[in-house]
């Protein structure tokens, strides 16, 4: 049953095949068989089997929605009513969330089966799932290897098939990354296009939820789920949803496919490039033009994106003071050693490194020089977009400049953790929709372990459709996305 | 190093960030490096350019003055570290 789609699972329950309860159960086996993974935070097996209960008594009575007894699970950064969200921080490990996010509401609403929390970077900083208070999370197709991160447990969940398909959320790589290191496929929607209502913030300016699932179809069911314009996030963007699976099957002939010089120069690895440059010709096979671009300011995206993401993660994390909820030290003498001490005590060392380089960039006398100089080139990235949109239809890039690393390899040096991110910070930065989906399969170094590659394929402001509809064309004559790592068949 | 220790305790002290005594050298050197990427910067000429903060430019939502929110006060602070009498405890500030 696990391995599935969507649509066949919806199928088999419609023809009572099996119920939502008996597949319910069976991915909560597998969740416990696989469980030196890591990749959940909390398994809510009470809660999930009266969902799969209610599920079946909603299909029995004709219920037509796709995810109806369909078992996924949530990222732990949405608030999810009774249940522990800790954001993957001893802060919150005491945290249960009081209401539901948006997206936990609607993915209710929608009939599925939430199986559980997944383990991530605390407070989504990272690139590799080490920064979780609950340990790390191991890659399926090497357990010596990340995740990535910090949709870290999420791209696990869905790899080595704990759950049909999960959300995750994307600051500046946190889908796409994790997606293209476990071998699945996670989509970026547009800035505004998820709804952030009661998805802890952490740069409220590129933080963005979305799908992350086996292949393009699952995503995009997935994602109609997810999105829509919500009230209750002021920067949800009021933008019509279309049906995203409507046009999967579109035949792709005079796609004009960009590629910038800059994501293909030095720093990627050999074998990635050589798997991309496979990926691009069966692209070409199947009827697109590809266009070499240039596109300057690239290579800035990452200074930027650490002055902007740090500055706005400062200040939202100042609301974590030990007073009204989350972690609070033990006998404060006063009140500057309560706030002090509960977030010395509370955060890890990433997160406390970002508050620190935030709050040094917002301070008096270097805001014009850090954060006001990144605002502006912030422009002038999202300006390179737009030129180079406005030749081709999708750009084309890779996701990660290696292969998996292995866990411990880089969590000596912070900046070489960040120069992961070249290749997808800058998507968040213009607020445009990317997706990873899964374009080979090959080892960095001869007699080395085979590790999923990714391809990003990044589109103007709410084209999810047309990038689901390239990478779905992809998937019919490929079959990178059905691989399963040895042991999780 | 762009910075030193001391820079570090008064950044560590307006975010109101406990940071071990022993742990002030590394974030030092960390920040140090991170200032060290974002001085590439400075390269580049944004003269004329104008700030960027929304994707999409964006301006706030308003809505209308009108109470949709009811009052939840006993279900939120259930999870407060201290309440007594509806009210969130704090160490004394005033002596």
């Amino acid at each position: 049953m696990h391995t599935k789609t969507i649509k066949e699972l919806a199928q088999g329950l419609r023809s009572r095949e099996f119920s939502s309860v008996e597949l319910t159960r069976h991915f909560l086996a597998r969740t416990e068989q696989h469980k030196d993974l890591n990749a959940f935070v909390t398994v809510t097996e009470d809660l999930a089997l009266q969902a799969a209960e209610a599920a079946d008594v909603r299909i029995a009575n004709g219920d037509t929605a796709l995810l109806a007894g369909i078992p996924i699970a949530q990222k732990d950064i949405f608030c999810t009513l009774g249940v522990k969200t800790s954001c993957g921080s001893k802060m919150l490990d005491n945290f249960i969330a009081p209401y539901n996010a948006t997206v936990v509401e609607k993915l209710n609403e929608a009939g599925a089966v939430m199986l559980g929390k997944l383990n991530m970077d605390e407070f989504a900083m990272g690139s590799s799932n080490e920064n979780s208070y609950y340990g790390v999370v191991k890659n399926p197709w090497d357990k010596s290897a990340v995740s990535g991160g910090s949709s870290g447990g999420s791209a696990v969940a869905v790899a080595a098939k704990l759950a049909v398909c999960v959300t995750g959320t994307d600051t500046g790589g946190s889908i796409r990354q994790p997606a293209a290191f476990c071998g699945i496929t996670g989509l970026k929607p547009t800035y505004g296009r998820v709804s952030r209502y009661g998805m802890v913030a952490y740069a409220s300016s590129l933080d963005q939820g979305g799908p992350m699932a086996r292949s393009a179809e699952d995503a995009a069911i997935l994602l109609q789920a997810m999105a829509g314009f919500d009230e209750k996030d002021s920067t949800s963007v009021d933008h019509p949803v279309p049906d995203y699976t409507a046009s999967l099957n579109q035949p792709l002939a005079g796609l004009k496919i960009g590629l910038p010089a800059e994501f293909f120069g030095t720093g990627l690895s050999h074998n990635i490039a050589t798997d991309l440059a496979n990926a691009i010709n069966e692209y070409r096979r199947l009827g697109a033009e590809i266009i070499d671009l240039s596109m300057p300011t690239l290579k800035l995206a990452i200074p930027v994106y650490y002055v902007i993401a740090s500055a706005e993660c400062s200040s939202n994390l100042s609301r974590f003071d030990g007073v009204r909820y989350g972690y609070r030290c033990e006998n404060p003498v006063d009140l500057t050693d309560l706030y002090t001490r509960s977030r010395g005590e509370g955060f890890g060392k990433e997160v406390k490194r970002r508050i620190l380089m935030g709050t040094y960039a917002l301070s008096a006398g270097y805001y014009d020089a850090y954060y006001l100089k990144a605002q502006k080139i912030r422009r002038l990235i999202s300006d390179d977009f737009k030129n180079a949109l406005a030749q081709v239809d999708v750009i084309m890039s890779p996701v990660t400049p290696t292969n998996a690393f292995g866990i411990g390899e880089k969590t000596t040096d912070p900046i070489q953790m960040y120069l992961e991110d070249l290749y997808t910070i800058a998507i968040n930065l213009a607020g445009l929709p990317a997706i990873s989906i899964p374009a080979g399969l090959s080892a960095a170094k001869e007699g080395g372990i085979a590790m999923p590659v990714g391809l990003q394929i990044i589109g103007n402001y709410f084209t999810e459709t047309k990038l689901l509809n390239i990478a779905h064309q992809y998937q019919q004559v490929t079959d990178w996305h059905q691989r399963m790592p040895y042991g999780f068949e | 190093m762009l910075l030193t220790t001391e820079d570090v305790k008064k950044i560590a002290y307006l975010a109101r960030l406990g940071i071990e005594d022993h742990d002030f050298d590394s974030y030092t050197k960390d920040l140090s490096g991170m200032l060290e990427l974002m001085t590439s910067m400075n390269g580049l000429d944004t003269e004329n350019v104008a700030a960027m903060a929304h994707p999409l430019d964006q301006v706030q939502r308003l809505r209308d003055d009108a109470v949709t929110e009811t009052d939840q006060r006993g279900h939120f602070q259930a999870i407060a570290p201290q309440i007594e009498d509806g009210l969130y405890l704090v160490p004394k500030v005033i002596e």
